[in-house]
Formats: structure tokens, sequence, C-alpha cells
């Protein structure tokens, strides 16, 4: 399930950020508003998932090639037309204007570093990004060394900002070795990378609890977002309020039609040997469901053992 | 050809002490002459069903299917130099033609192609000199009289062993085979490359398509299957991820990266949306058996094309366009990106495919009628006639119908095969195999 806190905060603060002030000129943010507010909410929502779908490789098993090619060619198409009608100039100055690391409001990105300086000056030469809530943050939550806050926000933000008005692009997937290429380039560790998926995502998967993909942020290479989606705190935050308060209800419709197709089916009395089977009644998560990369690190290990 | 398919299953792995999801069938094939019937499954097992004589006391119904031989082809293995696991799971089985008493298949999974030989032996040699009925040898000393050995009927044992194995030549996942018609040769594709082996030779194979681009960011397509064309060894097509397909002639150049023909349908223009490439995507292509068309397989349809036509298809079958409504939840939830396949009858006269919820749809291509049936052992009884399904797409949803909410998207047929000659057909759903056939009389 992509989280809904997600969309949501983009969204608002896509055009808080607008009517905040001076950050762009009137014009894209008029386009913005012209458009349908569900129907860039869905499309945010899209770019969203994509992302997600894009991020969480399977890392114990080569993902398939061909799910990743028509993912990050959705990705584009969505990236194509908000710069046509200019909301991904207003996505990408939220980010910059949100960046404060003492919020509680943590930004994240996704990025993917080019790998070819070649592309730099090329087309569609714009960070994306999805921007999080993050409530009663936890540091056991994350499996980083250090200092809670700080190192969530150096390790996603520091490398990144510098990097936001410059030339990072989307096309990335491709560069991300382990996913894509036949040789290793640059020392690319899919070690490290396997490692902190895999205990990151022991929770994933389960509706409603906090979702999670790990930053795995390489030094020159690439760089991932922390994704943490959490729970409302019993205490209201004022600023959250504020930024829930003007949400779109067609966003529920959305919702439900997507919590509807993820109902479990009937089980009938023959059921139970289904069930048993890798597809689970309730298909919740991608099928690049971390909870099953337990069972698959075990797997691997006796294979290693074994051979 | 559509109606009266009856139920006559045979359910394979029913109850076993490790289910889980090795069990799943990923192929499911029927041999030249209908007799064999192979499946492989996520474990890297093949499991071949042989169609029994009809029984003479019962000449109304055809013989069944019943378990043949079951060897594990692929293991698991792990690349070192990538950490990355690969699967044994079996993508394809493709039969040769028979030449002798033996059976030969090609099996592979992601990344390895297996020649097996299956063979029966219903005599063993007995009354050996140098060695005793144990296998022990015997000591020369005491042997004072020389014996011919004898056959001796035993019950029969059918043996696969691996003659081949064609390793090391695909870096991406291999999706398809596909045996030529000159029974020498054969190609395996995967995501990004076509190689053209011989089936003799295993130490190295000809690549004669490679779309991958120099540099990997600017991937934007890959190949989704391929096959040979039935009678013209020089000819094979291979589909794309953005439902194109090609098809390439061997004697123009080494190298067939330049096609000779080109089929697309171009875009409706009214129903672009951000899935329209996904849905696009083809997920099978097959020949008909006379080989003057091609069947091709997207995600909401089914379409036939005239080779000599290549910018429509002739034909366009619907197979669940209700989803075209749900494809947001579909893309969520990563139905979407389902590879359905899809086969003709023996005549060419009707195609199959699956669907969800364990429904499968055959059309026939002459009348134009369709029908939904489904494959699970809660509507069927043995030996009656299957019942059409209808899936309501309207408000009112009828007695019977079920609505498009209701359906499971985790039961999914992706594997049908049908019979080369009779009306027989095989449905994996999961891990079951279903086994139908129409009445005679």
């Amino acid at each position: 399930m992509f989280p809904k806190g997600t969309k949501r905060k983009f969204s608002d603060s896509g055009e808080e950020a607008v009517s905040s002030g001076d950050q762009g000129p009137a014009a894209p943010s008029a386009a913005a508003r012209m458009l349908s507010s569900s129907y860039s909410l869905q499309r945010q929502s899209l770019l969203d998932m994509s992302l997600i779908k894009l991020q969480l490789c399977h890392m114990l098993v080569e993902p398939n090639l061909c799910r990743s090619v028509l993912i990050a060619n959705t990705v584009r198409q969505i990236q194509e037309e908000m710069t046509q009608d200019g909301t991904w100039q207003i996505m990408t100055q939220a980010l910059a204007a949100a960046q404060c690391p003492t919020d509680r409001l943590v930004a994240t990105e996704v990025l993917c570093r080019q790998t070819d300086p070649a592309a730099q000056a090329g087309q569609s030469p714009k960070p994306y990004a999805v921007v999080g809530v993050e409530e009663g943050y936890h540091s056991e939550e994350v499996v980083m060394e250090g200092d809670v806050e700080t190192d969530v926000t150096m390790s996603t933000l520091s490398p990144v900002s510098p990097q936001l008005s410059s030339a990072s692009y989307l096309a990335g997937p491709f560069g991300m070795g382990p996913c894509w290429e036949e040789e290793e380039e640059d020392g690319e560790c899919e070690e490290e990378e396997e490692e902190e998926d895999s205990e990151e995502c022991v929770s994933e998967g389960e509706e409603g609890d906090g979702d999670h993909l790990s930053a795995d942020s390489r030094t020159g290479e690439q760089v991932f977002g922390t994704f943490e989606i959490k729970h409302p705190a019993p205490p209201p935050d004022p600023a959250l309020e504020e930024l829930f308060s003007d949400v779109d209800p067609s966003y529920y419709d959305l919702d439900t039609v997507l919590t509807g197709m993820q109902s479990a089916p009937k089980m009938g009395p023959y059921d139970l040997l289904d069930s048993l089977s890798s597809h689970g009644p309730t298909a919740l998560s991608s099928s690049s469901s971390c909870r099953s990369d337990l069972n698959e690190l075990d797997h691997i290990m006796e294979i290693i053992v074994g051979s | 050809i559509l109606c009266g398919y009856r139920y006559f299953t045979f359910s394979i792995r029913t109850v076993g002490p490790d289910l889980a999801c090795t069990d799943i069938i990923s192929t499911v094939e029927f041999n030249y002459s209908g007799e064999l019937l192979a499946t492989g499954d996520k474990g890297g097992r093949v499991v071949i069903f042989q169609h029994e004589q009809e029984s003479k006391n019962r000449p109304h119904l055809r013989g069944e299917y019943n378990v043949y031989s079951t060897f594990q082809s692929h293991e698991p293995e792990f690349d070192y130099l990538k950490s990355l696991e690969i699967e044994e799971k079996i993508n394809k089985i493709r039969w040769l033609p028979q030449q002798n008493a033996a059976h030969f298949l090609l099996s592979t999974n992601d990344k390895t192609i297996k020649l097996w030989k299956i063979s029966e032996r219903d005599k063993r040699a007995e009354g050996y000199n140098l060695k005793d009925e144990d296998g022990r040898l015997r000591d020369p000393f005491r042997i004072t009289s020389l014996r011919v050995p004898v056959l001796m009927p035993m019950d029969l044992m059918v043996e696969a062993s691996p003659r081949r194995i064609f390793a090391n030549a695909h870096t991406y996942h291999i999706n398809s085979i596909s045996v030529n018609s000159d029974h020498e040769t054969y190609l395996s594709a995967d995501d990004l490359r076509i190689n053209l082996w011989h089936l003799e030779i295993t130490d190295r194979s000809f690549n004669i398509v490679d779309i991958k681009p120099a540099n990997m960011e600017e991937l934007t397509e890959v190949i989704t299957a391929a096959e040979c064309h039935p009678h013209q060894c020089n000819v094979f097509v291979y589909s794309s991820s953005k439902g194109t397909i090609r098809l390439c002639d061997m004697r123009a150049a080494a190298l067939c990266d330049r096609h000779s023909k080109f089929f697309e349908e171009p875009e409706d223009p009214s129903s672009r949306s951000f899935f329209s490439e996904i849905i696009s995507s083809i997920s099978d292509v097959k020949f008909s058996h006379s080989g003057r068309y091609m069947m091709t397989r997207d995600y909401l349809s089914v379409k036939v094309w005239d080779l000599n036509m290549e910018n429509r298809p002739v034909e366009t079958y619907q197979v669940h366009e209700y989803l075209r409504s749900k494809l947001c939840s579909l893309y969520e939830n990563d139905c979407i990106f389902d590879k359905f396949e899809c086969c003709w009858n023996g005549s060419d006269s009707a195609i199959m495919t699956g669907s969800y919820n364990n429904f499968f749809r055959m059309f026939d291509r002459n009348t134009r009628r369709d029908i939904t049936l489904e494959a699970s052992r809660e509507s069927s009884k043995p030996r009656a006639t299957l019942k059409p399904r209808k899936v309501s797409t309207g408000g009112k949803r009828k007695k019977d119908e079920i609505s498009v909410d209701s359906l499971d998207f985790n039961k999914k047929i992706l594997h049908t095969a049908w019979h080369p000659k009779d009306n027989v057909i095989a449905v994996a759903a999961t891990n079951n195999l279903y086994i139908f056939q129409d009445k005679i009389n």
C-alpha cells in the first residue's frame, strides 16, 4: 500500500510553498491550480507509487527487467507531463522550501544520480522528490549510526540538497548497478544495500504500520530516500493538522478503490492450499515483499552452505 | 468447439509437506503428438503426464492423463559475482519432435537451458558373467562357465537424463525458447538478446538479436517473447514491451537487429492513459500451426495478425475489458505486470487464454463466439460439463454472474495449452493442473 501521508503532504506543501510567497512566478502556480486537483493528486500518487516500486528492487533475486522498464517509462511520462504543465517546478521549489532539519517535517527525496555525465545536460534535468510526513520520529526505526534526526537528515538531505538545483535526473534506475548492469561499476556494493533493505523491510507489508525503506546513502553513486510514514501520534501536531485540513476528499475515493482491490478473497475449502503458495490471500505490498526476504535469506544461506 | 468441455482433471501436488510456493506451475506444454503433457514448476521440477490408451470397457471415454515421469530439472543457484540468487523456476518447456523411442524436451530457467532425454526401460538383463544379481563383482576364479545374459521384463521405469546443458549465454532472464523447424537449432530469448543454438553444441551460440543500448539508462524497451516460424526455418518473431512485434529473416544478416517486418497497431488516442504502454506490452506471441498468422497477448486482449499485414491485427478479442477501469489498482498490486500466455487449437480455428479468478477464455475465430470457463474444484464435478461463467460489468448483477470487485486476482491462469490434434486442454491454476476435454457423442 502506498502511504497516504505522503501524497497529501506533497501536494499541500506544493501549494503552501507557492502561497507562502516568493518562490516562483505566478504563471506556474496558476497553471497548477487550473489542473483539476483530483487529477493532479492521482497523478502524484501514481508517481509516488512508481517510485516506491522502483526502489523496492528485490535484492536477493535479480528484479524483473521488463517490469522495471515499464515502471520507469511511466515515471518519465508523468514527469514529462508535470514539466509541461509547470507542476514540476512547483514540486522542486516546495522541496527546497521544506528543507528544515529542525522541523518535524522531514523532506525526503528519491534521486537517482546519473552515471553518465553527458546526460547531465540532456533532457529533463530535474530532480523529483517525494515528501514524507513524519511524526513522533523514533530513532530505533532507522538503522543508521549516530544521532537520530540529524543523521537521517544528513544522509538524505545534505548530499542531495546541493544537487537539487543541479541536473540530477530520473532515468537513473537503470544506473542502479545491481538492478540493471551486467558488470559491477565503481564497486557498487549490493551487499550493503541488501543488508539494509532486508533489515529495514521487516515491518513492511503490514497495513497501517510504518512502511519503511532504508536509506542507502552512498557517497558518490546513488541516493535513496528514507520513507517514513507512521501512525499519527496521539497528541496531534498543530502544524500537521493545518496541513491536513484542506485535503481533497477525492483522495479517499482513490484509496477506497485501491483498498477495494486488496480485499481478501473468500476462502473456500480448497483455498487453504492456494494460500500456502507465495501468492498469499492479501497482496498488500508489491511483488518484492520484504516479508519474504527473511525466508529468502534463509534459503540463500541453505544454498551457500549446501554448495 | 467451445461447448461441452468436461472437467477431466488431474490435480497434482494436492497435499504435501513442503507445498509452499515451489509447486506453482510455471509452464505447460503438450508434445507434438499430444500423447505427453509436460509441466514445469517454480521449484525447478518437471512433471510429465502421459495419455493412457482408452480403456476397452468404456470406449466412449478418452483415456486419462497420468503421471509418466517426474524429475528435478533445475536447482537454485547463486551468482557469487552479483550476489544474487538464480531462481530454479522453469520458465518454459519445449518438446523436440520425436525421432526414436525416447522423448526429448528443452527446459529453461532464467539462465540455463537443458536438454532432457526421457526414455523407458521395461526390460533388464539378467545373468551377467562378471557380476551377480546384486551387482557385486563375482570372483573371476569362481566362474566356471559362460552364459549369455537374458532380457527379462521388469516394471516400466521412465528415466530422465540431462543430455545437454546450454549455460552462460544469457546475462538477462530467459523468457522464451523455441525449437526451429529444422529440428537442429533452437533460439533462446532474454530481455535484451536472442541467441541461436545448435542442439548438439553447448559451448557456444550465435547472438542474432541484441537490443541492449550502449547506455543502460536509455533502455526503454525489452524483448518479451520470441518464437520460430513453424515451417520457415529462417524466420522468427519477437515481441516487445511496447506492443510491437518484429519478424526477422536470418538469411538477411547475421545479426537480425533490423527487422524484415514490423507489426504495430496504431494507438487509439482517445484511450490513452499513463497505463497505455504497460497494457500494450506483449506477454506472449504464438504462430498459428499453419504459419500464416500469429497471435499476441497483451494485458487486456488477444490479437491475431496476418503475417502479410503489418499495420494492424486482423482480429482482436477482448479478454477482460472490464479491468480497464481498474488499471490503477492493478498497477498498485502489480497484477498489471502479469504475463498471460495464449494458444491455438490444432486447426487454428480457436484460441485460448487465461484471466483472473481462475477463469480462462476461449474464442472461436469462425463464429466469433467466446466463452469464459473456470478451473476450480468447487465449480467442477468430475465428468460434468463446465458451466460458462460471466463477469457482470454493469450495475445490475444477474444471478450466477460475478462482479468485478469479487474477482480474486491471486487466482490467475497464466499458462494454458491445447492438444495439437484433439479438443483436450490443459489449464494451470496456481499449483493445480486441470485437464479438460470435450464430450464425445
